[in-house]
């Protein structure tokens, strides 16, 4: 699998599932579990005379990053928007359940997010899926497994996939990452051009790009767009990550009123980012990886342990 | 029903649940047997925001700082997560994972949580009650979607009619009660003629924190794979693996 996709500086955004899995893992690490050749597909796509995937757009399995044993699972974004449905999802809630019920198995899961959100389809086996995903993380991690977000694929993380994001121990975000629920299409079809007009990319990378994420504390780290930049991320957050309690969840809401009350008001990101203390916050657009990187660890609500 | 009509019939020793004129239900009811019942939820079919998600999180988390095991109901009738461009900049995926979580703690930690639908559910703000909860029901006329089917043929470019005649024969995409009950989502519909305190009481004795919809859908032949997937997973993972028989 090694090959120019696969490489340190390879752009993370471009790479298929697979090639994150091998540009993210020590080289040779990598164990699937449900490959592609036991031919667990949808039961559902040939209803609507389209084709299904041998992995059905999800790769999991173990590995080592940096030595380290890790469990991991990849949506494949260029496989039905790295949607999720009954196979996709059960793949990615058995890998969770497997690390919450057997200690010996590697305690760090790394996702690889990359999904507009529920498979239209399958739409209700897929929310049903997430949900299913959400309990497993938090059970996961009340059992101590620490359960870490990497958010950087072309499909973002969009609608469930930005919820079972925000359930996880930890996030790392690069600038081309995308979380959010209701994309900008969606909310522009919905309620108008007025209210969101998803052609304006500015405005579509400041309300739900990684560097707005990062900033307001919805990210833990920033990471740059290649396999290294990503590699650097997970194992910087799989470091410490915070414990699944009453304390940790207490803190979040008082995170969360807190950003409510002092963003309320704004109509924009850069109004926001002022108020985070940012002297110049019409600068953070064009600002290289590194320089923001730092900028963001200096901001107090972008750095904590509620989540 | 009306939401005033199901909480008396839930509580008929009395309540004090209030709904904000935002949608947002707090308060608590009382059983037969003089306990407490939390009660949070979301009404007239309210779109579920940022600020919303807030104080039905902080109930939430009242109930767990007090210990003890008083369950917690989750009435549901939303349109889904407001869609709005500044809630989306302000994170609303945050807000809303967090009501989700603070109901899985409360779960693990020995409150029961119980969500009950009674309007509409659909899509992110679903996620965020009826289904974060221990185990969701619903009152017929019920009507949970997580994607309508016009939507649906606009992506797809299937004519109505067609996506009409294929959710005859499968579950597995289009919006109802029924569907959801086969998927193993919701685990029963309660009858409305009967007295809903009653109805109650069974679901709480029912209720578990133990996650098997999964296997539910697949008894009711919803989601004929899911459960079979996830185990095999986990047999893969702990080096127990035999190759699941492809579908």
């Amino acid at each position: 699998m090694e090959d120019a996709a696969t490489t340190g500086q390879a752009s993370w955004f471009q790479a298929t599932a697979r090639q994150r899995v091998a540009g993210l893992l020590d080289p040779n690490s990598f164990t699937e579990f449900l490959g592609p050749s036991e031919r667990v597909r949808s039961p559902h796509l040939h209803l609507f005379d389209l084709p299904s995937a041998f992995d059905d757009g999800v790769v999991i399995g173990r590995g080592a990053l940096d030595g380290k044993p890790v469990l991991v699972a990849a949506q494949e974004g260029q496989f039905m928007g790295g949607t999720f449905a009954e196979v996709s999802g059960a793949k990615m809630v058995g890998l969770l359940r497997a690390a919450r019920d057997h200690k010996n198995l590697p305690q760090t899961v790394l996702l690889l997010m990359d999904s507009g959100g529920v498979r239209l389809q399958e739409a209700n086996a897929g929310e049903l899926a997430v949900a299913e995903l959400m309990r497993a993380i938090v059970e996961a991690r009340c059992s101590g497994v620490a359960v870490i977000a990497l958010i950087g694929g072309r499909a973002g993380a969009f609608g469930g996939a930005g919820l079972t994001t925000a359930t996880c121990s930890r996030v790392a975000v690069s600038e081309q990452g995308r979380i959010a629920v209701s994309g900008p299409e969606v909310i522009e079809t919905n309620k108008g051009v007025e209210e969101f007009d998803a052609e304006n990319k500015a405005l579509v990378w400041s309300t739900d790009g990684g560097k707005n994420r990062r900033l307001i504390g919805g990210a833990d780290t920033f990471a740059e767009d290649s396999m290294d930049g990503f590699r650097a991320a997970a194992k910087a957050l799989m470091a410490k990550v915070p414990a699944f309690d009453l304390n940790t969840m207490q803190a979040e809401q008082e995170r969360l009123a807190t950003r409510q009350k002092r963003f309320g008001a704004c109509d924009d990101a850069v109004s926001m980012w002022r108020i985070l203390g940012i002297k110049e916050p019409e600068a953070i657009r064009d600002m290289d990886s590194k320089e923001f990187a730092a900028l963001a660890n200096s901001i107090k609500e972008a750095n904590h342990d509620a989540r | 029903m009306t939401l005033d009509e199901i909480l008396k019939g839930l509580f008929p020793s009395g309540h004090d649940v209030k709904t904000s004129p935002e949608g947002v239900i707090t308060g608590a009811g009382k059983r037969k047997n003089g306990a407490a019942v939390a009660v949070i939820g979301v009404a007239n079919g309210a779109p579920l925001g940022t600020a919303g998600g807030l104080p039905l999180a902080e109930e939430v988390l009242r109930v767990v700082a007090q210990g003890g095991d008083t369950p917690i109901l989750v009435l549901v009738d939303t349109q889904g997560q407001l869609m709005a461009r500044r809630d989306e900049m302000r994170g609303l995926n945050e807000y809303l994972a967090h009501l989700a979580k603070c109901l899985l703690l409360a779960s693990q930690q020995g409150h029961r949580t119980v969500g009950l639908e009674y309007g509409k559910a659909a899509a992110g703000a679903f996620l965020a009650t009826a289904l974060a909860t221990d185990r969701f029901v619903g009152l017929p006329g019920a009507e949970p979607t997580v994607m309508d089917l016009p939507s649906m043929s606009r992506v797809t470019k299937l004519p109505l009619d067609t996506l009409k005649q294929l959710a005859k024969t499968t579950p597995v995409f289009a919006p109802g009660l029924d569907h959801l009950l086969q998927m193993g989502a919701v685990a029963e519909i309660w009858d409305p003629a009967k007295p809903l305190d009653e109805q109650l009481e069974e679901t709480l004795k029912k209720a578990s924190p133990v996650d098997n919809r999964d296997e539910m859908g697949a008894e009711r032949k919803g989601r004929p794979m899911a459960a079979r997937v996830a185990k095999q997973v986990i047999a893969e993972a702990t080096g127990r693996g035999d190759h699941v028989a492809a579908a």
